[in-house]
């Protein structure tokens, strides 16, 4: 899947050299290999499905058999360098927690999520008055694994009330990064397909992201 | 000193001693196995066995510890009995331990009964052990392992492997030898025995000692056998293999060659009568007070209490990397314990997988064709092999 690979590659670009890196919902180890060619990481993941894990394994990485809404008490405090959720968050039954729990486990989270609030999203919704089934949502409703799709908004308020800050964030569309259209939040609400956060923790309150953030490619 | 033989060192069990071909290793007094307890043990005699050719550069060794009442024949014939190996779908030329790539290492687990010492060996003073013999360890059939590894000129082990109390074995060499280990796969385990699994030993313990012939463990000189209490502590330990759910397809509540029930205490149902069959055939084939010391031993088995109560310090810079495996109906030993064992591994910073497969098949699901299992393992083992650099196909 293209847009998939989109995001492996603003990823790969976010993390640093020989960082240590846990990829949470890895799939078939794909990024992991990516990120362990291109940057020479400490790679670990977690994977729910056993063909997953299996070829992982196969691969030679390292990777636990587990659910992100369970199983994440896996991993001690502060042992990873980067903890990764791509394109999972909007699968996991409690999002808030699991974003917690990465935010424990990693120094820094990165996040790529599928906008639900994209313009042609919209636009189905509004004309087509069906739910949407695009390449970023290519399931229909009753088939979906995406139990808690979101907007861009939507996540940077759940952000804020965890006291996460969005370091970065990256607009993906058409299958690669960067959007014309896309140079804030709430321009990146309407015309990003994907978008990739880093967020790190913070003690200080933070406030709900605005137009104030700049996304950049 | 150590010296090497093909046959057992005359064993009073019935049967065993004549057979021969069954290949052991005997370590004087002057290198005694230093116990747990405090005690030494010497002569120590290992039964073991090996398949495949160990490459000249001794990289491709693996060791397959088996469990609670299993033996060496892990891919071969126990020449004693008979019973075909008991590892078929993961040991032998082509399989995920391929024979013809790995130089394959079993031995008799201490306090056995197949040519390594135990209570049914002969003391120095001409008669069997019997309960004289020492009370030991994981730990210590672990050290015993390692003075045959080490005779065999090994100095690191490619991979240790076992399944149920042969994965103790696996974390146990990783915990206490390290850079020994290059990779470690531990199965249907876990890294403590639980009060249940203590309390189903008990019953088998206590169902061996409470039968008259059991002589308070000196049966063997007395020239009985405590076949009745050995077949009760099997059946009640078969249950813990096997699943409610493979229990159910198996058996349900068929009867046993009768249309009706009989209003009796004969084996009415086939589950009585296949659990009665389990209990006869192994009284054959194992021994009593072996049973009550490697029982033991697992009781004792508390891998972080070696480690001042942390599980994480066992594995503390340990370079090795691990594959755990899990099965989702074994109740014996739950994806829990397997899982609390692999966050250990984890938090000290180990090169850890964790796969957890899908079964219904319980607890013995590692012995029977699983192939999400059989698969996984291929694929890691074959991973660890390109990363330790061993060819494909047999390494001369």
């Amino acid at each position: 899947m293209k847009t998939a690979r989109a995001d492996y590659e603003v990823i790969s670009a976010l993390v640093h050299e020989g960082a240590r890196v846990l990829d949470v919902g890895c799939g078939d180890g794909a990024l992991l290999q990516k990120l362990i060619a291109e940057k020479r990481v400490k790679g670990r993941g977690m994977e729910l499905s056993q063909a997953g894990v299996n070829a992982c394994v196969a691969k030679g990485l390292a990777v636990v058999q587990g659910d992100a809404d369970r199983d994440l008490q896996f991993f001690p405090d502060g042992a990873f360098d980067y903890v990764i959720l791509s394109k999972t968050i909007q699968a996991v039954h409690r999002p808030g927690a699991v974003l917690a729990e990465l935010a424990r486990i990693g120094h820094r989270v990165i996040v790529s999520l599928p906008n639900f609030g994209h313009w042609t999203t919209r636009m189905a919704l509004l004309f087509g008055g069906r739910m949407p089934v695009n390449p970023s949502l290519p399931s229909s409703w009753h088939e979906t694994g995406n139990i808690h799709l979101c907007t861009v908004r939507d996540f940077a308020e759940l952000c804020a009330s965890l006291g996460l800050m969005i370091e970065r964030g990256v607009p993906i569309s058409g299958g690669h990064a960067g959007s014309p259209f896309a140079k804030t939040l709430w321009r990146a609400n309407w015309f990003a397909e994907d978008v990739v956060f880093a967020l790190v923790a913070t003690d200080a309150a933070v406030k709900p992201a605005g137009d104030v953030v700049k996304l950049r490619a | 000193m150590s010296r090497a033989s093909n046959t057992v060192p005359a064993s009073p069990l019935r049967g065993w001693s004549s057979t021969g071909g069954v290949r052991t290793i005997t370590f004087g007094e002057d290198q005694p196995l230093h116990l747990s307890s405090g005690e030494k043990l010497a002569p120590l005699t290992i039964g073991y066995e090996t398949y495949g050719e160990l490459a000249p550069d001794k990289s491709n060794a693996v060791l397959v510890c088996h469990a609670l009442t299993m033996d060496q024949y892990v891919a071969s014939p126990n020449p004693a009995t008979g019973r075909p190996g008991w590892w078929p779908r993961i040991v032998g030329p082509g399989k995920p331990i391929d024979t013809n790539r790995f130089f394959v290492i079993c031995a008799n687990v201490l306090g056995g009964c197949m040519g390594t010492s135990g209570p049914t060996s002969m003391h120095p003073d001409g008669r069997a052990y019997g309960l004289r013999f020492p009370v030991f360890t994981v730990a210590d059939m672990v050290r015993a392992q390692a003075m045959l590894v080490e005779a065999l000129g090994i100095p690191q082990l490619f991979c240790v492997i076992g399944g149920s109390i042969g994965g103790m074995q696996a974390l146990q060499w990783a915990a206490a030898y390290p850079n020994r280990v290059f990779s470690c796969v531990p199965i249907a385990t876990a890294a403590r025995h639980s009060a249940q699994n203590i309390a189903f030993y008990e019953v088998g313990r206590q169902a061996i000692m409470a039968d008259p012939e059991w002589r308070e463990g000196d049966y063997l000189a007395q020239g009985t056998r405590p076949s009745k209490g050995l077949a009760v502590a099997r059946m009640a330990a078969h249950i813990t293999y096997l699943s409610e759910q493979s229990l159910h397809q198996k058996f349900d509540r068929a009867l046993q060659e009768r249309e009706k029930i009989s209003f009796g205490f004969d084996a009415d149902f086939q589950v009585e009568s296949y659990l009665r069959h389990q209990g006869q055939s192994f009284v054959d084939r194992f021994d009593a007070n072996s049973y009550l010391y490697i029982t033991r031993a697992v009781d004792y088995f508390d891998l972080a209490g070696d480690f001042g109560g942390s599980l994480p310090r066992a594995f503390h810079d340990c370079p090795s990397r691990f594959c755990a495996f899990a099965f989702s109906s074994d109740w014996h030993y739950p994806p829990e314990g397997m899982k609390h064992a692999v966050r250990a591994l984890i938090a000290s910073g180990c090169e850890a997988s964790y796969v957890e497969v899908e079964s219904d098949k319980g607890h013995d699901a590692f012995l029977l064709e699983e192939p999400a299992f059989e698969h996984a393992l291929a694929g890691f083992i074959d991973a660890a092999a390109q990363a330790r650099g061993l060819t494909t196909g047999a390494a001369r």
